[in-house]
């Protein structure tokens, strides 16, 4: 007797903490007239600022030990042992009754030890437009595709697709610049969008890119912006459509057009599809179990302009991915992927940048909770003219602060 | 009688909200919601098909209490709609003027998966939802002040209905005031609080925290020590958990649900959701004696 009665609080007050304990059991008399009172109403409404930290990192080995040759992104795996892949800092919040702000500022630790710092996503957003349309400006990432406008956190896998790598670069396509949304009056889900952004530097990569960096075998010296033709212009279409109740599709379009580095007038044109199906129990406890199909597939049109060397050219290259994922019951996931890339290789045949190459990928991971997550992975690669390379990674998230809000 | 056209749309995040809207609405309103009456209302996806709905909703009714933050705040920003972003006019906290229970001293999700509001549950308690029919229907009477008065009836009609039937849940349950009772998650604190039962032993050892064995041996050791005979269980959480622990302990497992459609005959109907609630709570508190 004793014994419950100092058990039962003690187990109580670390769910509950506070007013349950001082509250009686009250009568069940029918109607004490409710009054209105103002009580404040919680984080979201008590700051002006969301803040959150989230740390991606990951350790692990492949048979290949120039990892940053295997790993096409940024933040994936950089070498044999452990990787900082990503701590993210997010501030997000209400600007005004106009405007929504978000600020990404991504922190790295490189191979030598030295911490880099990226501002990966500063925008503002319009949040009550009329005709359902919807301004975004600042530094973001292109809403290319299914992954590209994502954070490495909210993958399904521990590293990037190959076909981003090959398309995008290391860090995504993404840039300083504005975007245009108009969410279209259809009975079902249909948004069309147009993003104008600067098209030099190292995260446009198929485009300006940097000075002294090499495509196709070329050698990059992009023009600074002469006229509103040497933007990065990156029209995209998706729709949506629920079957049932159970499960949802989305499919989407998009394209980047662009000048390139290797000289006036010499252009860059990307196309890519994109799909997505889930279907998610009707009785789901934490989001499981569920099912998700997706798949990317892009082609690159690259004009190289002439050199005093080399002539005009066009390279064609293209890629895609295509992964599963099912949630099997609540919080673990098993997953898998598989890549390719391929098409023309360039001036330079001995780039491994620009070689045919496939790898299938399998993933299993466990959420402690929505803030946490341990995966492993293991990818085999198939790389023209390299050596085959298996692969096994363990990647582990946490996530602190404000809690992240997640994009279908 | 108004049009389907003049009707204004109104999207409820979760399933007992739009009930009271369609009840406070009548034939003026249209109402959609977006979480299954069947899922964990903490998880729900944030479908395309919601962000149309909202863009085109007048209203939109929430909780306010973090219950939809994982969810909501990409719709509402994908909706891009005036009218029910905060501030808006046709935006519904619901949890406005509502004292929550278990507001946490401190945020610290070492206890958790803490809502910072404090339990967002709170519907589980009638009165609370009469509070919810009356912001509803000051919402509706601002942006369509013609049928107000028909709003106004309807939400009267709603009180006097909850008033009679608080009335009978509460001689209903009186007869087991301050017995325990055993639940997956603390959604039924406004309930046990309301009907005069004790609503403290959990199947999570902490909210959003999954059973674990050893939290489960403590849960079975209370239920012996305190002789709980009930074990409440939502459509979307586990049974066999709920099952293993009561079997273990001579207990029952009761089905239960805090949304209107998660039981068979309560879809879309508030009232008919605690009717259903209250008795199957009762039978199983009887015999469970």
């Amino acid at each position: 007797m004793h014994r419950s009665f100092l058990v039962v609080p003690a187990a109580i007050a670390c769910a509950i903490p506070l007013r349950a304990l001082a509250q009686d059991a009250p009568v069940p008399t029918p109607t004490p007239e409710p009054k209105p009172i103002t009580v404040a109403s919680g984080a979201a409404g008590k700051n002006y600022l969301n803040l959150s930290l989230d740390g991606l990192i990951a350790v692990g080995a492949s048979t290949e030990p120039d990892v940053p040759g295997l790993e096409t992104g940024g933040h994936d795996p950089a070498q044999r042992g452990f990787t900082v892949q990503n701590v993210e800092v997010v501030f997000d919040g209400a600007v005004d009754p106009y405007f929504r702000g978000q600020a990404n500022v991504v922190l790295q630790v490189d191979p030598d030890g030295k911490t880099n710092v990226e501002l990966e996503e500063a925008y503002a957003i319009t949040t009550s437009l009329p005709k359902g349309l919807q301004v975004k400006a600042g530094q973001y990432l292109t809403e290319f595709g299914r992954i590209n406008p994502t954070h490495p956190h909210s993958w399904d896998f521990v590293d990037q697709p190959l076909v981003s790598g090959r398309m995008f670069g290391g860090d995504g396509l993404r840039s300083v610049g504005a975007r245009v949304s108009w969410l279209m009056p259809t009975p079902f889900y249909s948004e069309l969008m147009v993003s104008a952004q600067n098209a030099r530097g190292e995260t446009a990569t198929s485009f300006g890119g940097v000075g002294g960096d090499v495509m196709f075998g070329r050698p990059l010296d992009p023009d600074d912006v002469k006229s509103m033709g040497d933007l990065l212009y990156v029209p995209r279409y998706d729709a949506s459509f629920d079957i049932g109740d159970t499960q949802t599709v989305v499919v989407g379009a998009s394209a980047a057009l662009g000048p390139n580095g290797t000289g006036a007038s010499a252009d860059t044109s990307i196309y890519g599809i994109d799909a997505l199906w889930k279907w998610k129990s009707a009785r789901a406890d934490k989001g499981f179990p569920f099912v998700k199909v997706q798949g990317e597939a892009m082609s690159r049109r690259y004009e190289a302009a002439a050199t005093p060397l080399l002539p005009a050219a066009t390279f064609d290259d293209h890629g895609g991915y295509l992964q599963a994922v099912w949630g099997i019951k609540p919080m673990w996931t098993l997953g898998a992927r598989y890549d390719r890339v391929g098409g023309d290789v360039g001036d330079d045949p001995l780039d491994p940048a620009f070689l045919p190459r496939e790898r299938a990928s399998l993933e299993g991971t466990w959420y402690p909770t929505e803030y946490s997550k341990l995966r492993l992975q293991y990818a085999y690669d198939d790389r023209t003219g390299l050596k085959d390379a298996h692969s096994v990674w363990l990647q582990f998230e946490f996530l602190l602060g404000a809690h992240a809000a997640h994009k279908f | 009688m108004t049009s389907l056209l003049l009707a204004l749309k109104v999207v409820a995040t979760t399933p007992e909200y739009g009930a009271i809207a369609a009840v406070v609405g009548g034939d003026q309103v249209k109402v959609t919601t977006l979480a299954k009456p069947t899922e964990d209302p903490h998880f729900v996806d944030a479908k395309p098909s919601h962000i149309v709905a909202l863009s085109r909703a007048d209203v939109l009714i929430e909780g306010g209490a973090d219950l939809e933050v994982g969810w909501l705040p990409p719709l509402v920003e994908g909706a891009r709609n005036a009218k029910i972003n905060a501030g808006g006019p046709g935006h519904v906290r619901a949890s406005e003027g509502i004292q929550l229970l278990d507001v946490p001293v401190a945020l610290d999700r070492s206890l958790g998966d803490l809502h910072a509001a404090g339990n967002p549950h709170f519907m589980m308690d009638p009165v609370n939802a009469k509070i919810v029919a009356n912001h509803v229907c000051d919402v509706f009477c601002k942006l369509d002040s013609g049928s107000c008065p028909a709003y106004q009836k309807n939400r009267d009609a709603l009180d006097a209905k909850l008033t009679a039937k608080l009335d009978e849940w509460g001689k209903a349950l009186a007869p087991f005031k301050g017995k325990p009772i055993v639940t997956y998650h603390p959604t039924w604190r406004y309930f046990a609080a309301r009907f005069g039962l004790v609503s403290e032993v959990y199947l999570e050892p902490k909210p959003g925290i999954p059973p674990s064995p050893p939290h489960l041996a403590e849960v079975m050791q209370k239920m012996t020590e305190q002789k709980i005979g009930v074990v409440l269980v939502e459509p979307f959480q586990s049974r066999k958990t709920a099952e293993a622990v009561a079997q273990r302990t001579g207990a029952a497992v009761v089905d239960v649900c805090q949304f209107p459609g998660g039981l068979p005959g309560t879809d879309g109907d508030y009232v008919a959701l605690l009717d259903a609630d209250v008795k199957t709570i009762v039978t199983a508190l009887a015999a469970a004696k």
